[in-house]
């Protein structure tokens, strides 16, 4: 037993040229946030709360792909998506279609705490955010008028407790554009890199050049209760269709958690979705009895073809593993007995 | 050559005083269906093909939730959605929050054929629905005024039942399902006279012991705009692999944390079990609280369902003569 914890920027076709400028960022992005997991895990953070906290971290920096940074659609908009699970009562959220949350991650979990609902996506999602930002306010004000009267409500204050690093927040959809994904977009649209049709084919899909679906972010972590749980979020693929879900939102293939271990996956949507990748983790440790080793292994040497996966993942006991079939993945991981690996390719530092 | 099977569900969870009359028009929709989707069966249509046909007409008859006949969300709209898999390249297609669509389930599967993705929703999927051209219609063709009735029902019984059941902060609360079941004649909060189970599901197998699933529904009466249930969501409502073809309909949420059709596909994979088995084990084990029920095929011609539910739409063939069609266990 003891914590452990891992996170990801996203697999994919990652250059092995790729220019210092564009690499340092990244890897130094990756190391911030390593650090913040591992310390909420040293203070006795619930593993919920880290993958929230790191995930929300990840989100926030605009290397990667989700939140500010996401990625544009066809129509040159950003449509965030997301999900939050935690492993042992295997209560979920998940969010699509976002235009203005900050973060997304945080209101997935507001709708697994605050709905009797899963799943929340486009108009339905927002107006929901706006809802619980107006709570929230409201709660903020009557903090301040009625501070002692307030201290008798444990709800409202427990809100309060979280504002640190939770909540949710709205913003001007131009917020998350970044001038780097304007100039992809627009790449993309010239290059026609619309995905052949044909799914089924997907060995033949084209090299994304560049990493057109690069940099989803997700957090797995175990805390020493034995807590799993598991967060991913993204802006999706360059050049998608308004509407377009990915395998990010989806319980079992994006993002998936339960007693045994916690999953977050990355690379192409489409192959993770029908391969329901981070479910059948789970399901090959629970009903073949492999490791956590094993069965993410077998999960992403065997059943995903090539070049299409990345994971991480962390099982009860404290293990961890990242592997991915695709050119590289940014990830790094840590554990309580001093492990710890920050990397892009296959060769580790 | 093997043996076809076929399989087709109208939801699981039914209202123990649902009029006579009601369950002999659910049967023989059930009925219908499934001699429409055999005659497809015997000129060798493939599974893919026969899910959807079978689902269309589903969907065109009012008398289940789904397409035409479909719950209403809080705002006395219609958002449908669906999804189909193909078990032997497991592609597969998913559309939510569709108002126009007159048939979601032939969107799922041009979804699956016709675009780089494989779900696609809301805005985004009606305007993929128009430049395919499917049939659309108004949003008023899909609301009867029996769910009109439903819906102000339904407010009236959840002012009281979702205020009692909105976790208040901490994630020490339990959310949907939990709280809201401990009436069994509840079911997703509702009051089950209120509540629509009646989402539609076809699963096949045919000759050429290729699997497929279909399922599609209007979701859950008095929803929030934006709901996504399971029956979009390919591992949880919806599942076909070279060994299965899963459909599930129930307490969505419940499905969801389960990824039930996927964990009978799994069980089957990983461990072994027959499809009788695997239904069984997944309706044991893997649902919690939550109330549900499932339809299922193999590549070997057989055919199971199971529910914890007291009861599901549900009917049944297989190659060999095999025929039944019914509502409680």
């Amino acid at each position: 037993m003891g914590w452990a914890i891992a996170l990801h920027g996203g697999a994919g076709d990652i250059p092995v040229t790729m220019p210092p400028e564009r690499r340092q960022p990244r890897e130094a992005a990756l190391r911030h946030c390593l650090d913040i997991g591992v310390d909420a895990l040293k203070s006795q953070k619930h593993a919920l709360d880290v993958v929230e906290l790191v995930v929300r971290e990840l989100e926030n920096n605009p290397n990667f792909n989700a939140g500010k940074g996401s990625v544009l659609t066809n129509a040159g908009t950003v449509e965030m998506e997301a999900c939050i699970m935690d492993g042992n009562t295997k209560r979920c959220g998940a969010v699509s279609g976002l235009t203005n949350v900050i973060n997304p991650i945080s209101l997935s979990r507001l709708v697994m705490e605050k709905t009797p609902h899963i799943y929340l996506a486009f108009d339905g999602a927002e107006a929901f955010a706006r809802e619980q930002v107006l709570i929230f306010n409201l709660a903020l004000r009557f903090t301040w008028l009625h501070s002692p009267l307030f201290l008798l409500i444990p709800v409202e204050l427990s809100l309060l407790q979280r504002k640190e690093n939770s909540g949710v927040e709205t913003i001007d959809s131009s917020h998350f554009i970044t001038p780097e994904n304007i100039e992809r977009l627009k790449q993309a649209k010239e290059a026609k890199r619309v995905q052949p049709i044909q799914k089924d084919v997907e060995k033949e899909l084209p090299a994304a050049s560049g990493g057109s679906q690069l940099g989803t972010v997700g957090c797995v972590a175990v805390d020493n209760q034995g807590n799993l749980a598991a967060a991913t979020s993204t802006g999706g693929l360059v050049n998608k269709m308004v509407g377009r879900i990915g395998d990010t939102p989806i319980i079992g293939s994006g993002t998936y958690a339960n007693n045994l271990c916690a999953v977050s996956a990355t690379g192409k949507g489409e192959a993770i979705i029908r391969h329901t990748v981070a479910r059948d983790v789970a399901a090959v440790m629970e009903f073949k009895g492999l490791s956590l080793k094993e069965a993410s292994a077998y999960v992403v040497e065997e059943c995903v073809p090539r070049g299409n996966v990345g994971l991480i993942a962390v099982s009860a006991s404290g293990e961890v593993t990242m592997p991915f079939n695709t050119t590289g993945m940014f990830r790094a991981c840590a554990t309580e007995d001093g492990y710890s690996q920050i990397g892009i390719w296959t060769s580790v530092e | 050559m093997g043996k076809w099977a076929i399989a087709v569900h109208g939801g699981a969870g039914v209202d123990p005083n649902l009029p006579v009359q009601r369950q002999e028009a659910a049967k023989q929709l059930l009925t219908r269906c499934l001699n429409l989707g055999i005659s497809a069966l015997r000129s060798n249509c493939p599974a893919i093909d026969v899910v959807e046909l079978v689902v269309r007409e589903l969907e065109t008859d009012p008398l289940f939730n789904s397409g035409r006949g479909s719950a209403l969300t809080e705002n006395g709209t219609v958002e449908m959605e669906a999804s189909i898999m193909d078990g032997p390249k497991r592609r597969c297609g998913a559309v939510s929050g569709l108002t126009t669509v007159k048939n979601p389930i032939s969107l799922a599967r041009l979804v699956m054929e016709k675009s780089p993705h494989s779900y696609l929703a809301f805005s985004g999927a009606e305007e993929f629905a128009r430049q395919q051209g499917v049939e659309l219609v108004d949003n008023e063709y899909f609301i009867t005024e029996e769910n009109l009735g439903m819906l102000k029902l339904a407010k009236e019984a959840n002012s009281i039942l979702f205020d009692y059941r909105i976790p208040n902060g901490g994630f020490e609360t339990c959310s949907a399902g939990a709280a809201a079941t401990d009436s069994p004649l509840q079911m997703n909060g509702l009051p089950i006279s209120l509540y629509a189970p009646e989402t539609v599901g076809c699963v096949v197998v045919d000759q050429e012991g290729r699997c497929a699933a279909a399922t599609s529904t209007g979701g859950l009466m008095n929803k929030r705009t934006g709901r996504i249930g399971d029956s979009p969501l390919i591992g949880a409502g919806t599942y076909a692999s070279n060994l299965c073809g899963v459909s599930c309909t129930g307490e969505g949420e419940a499905i969801i944390r389960a990824t039930l059709a996927r964990d009978v596909a799994a069980v089957m994979e990983y461990k072994g079990l027959c499809l009788q088995e695997a239904v069984d084990f997944v309706i044991k084990e893997r649902l919690d609280e939550g109330q549900a029920g499932l339809i299922a095929v193999s590549k070997n011609g057989e055919v199971a369902c199971g529910f914890n539910a007291n009861g599901m739409f549900r009917g049944c063939a297989t190659e060999d003569g095999f025929m039944e069609v019914g509502i409680w266990p």
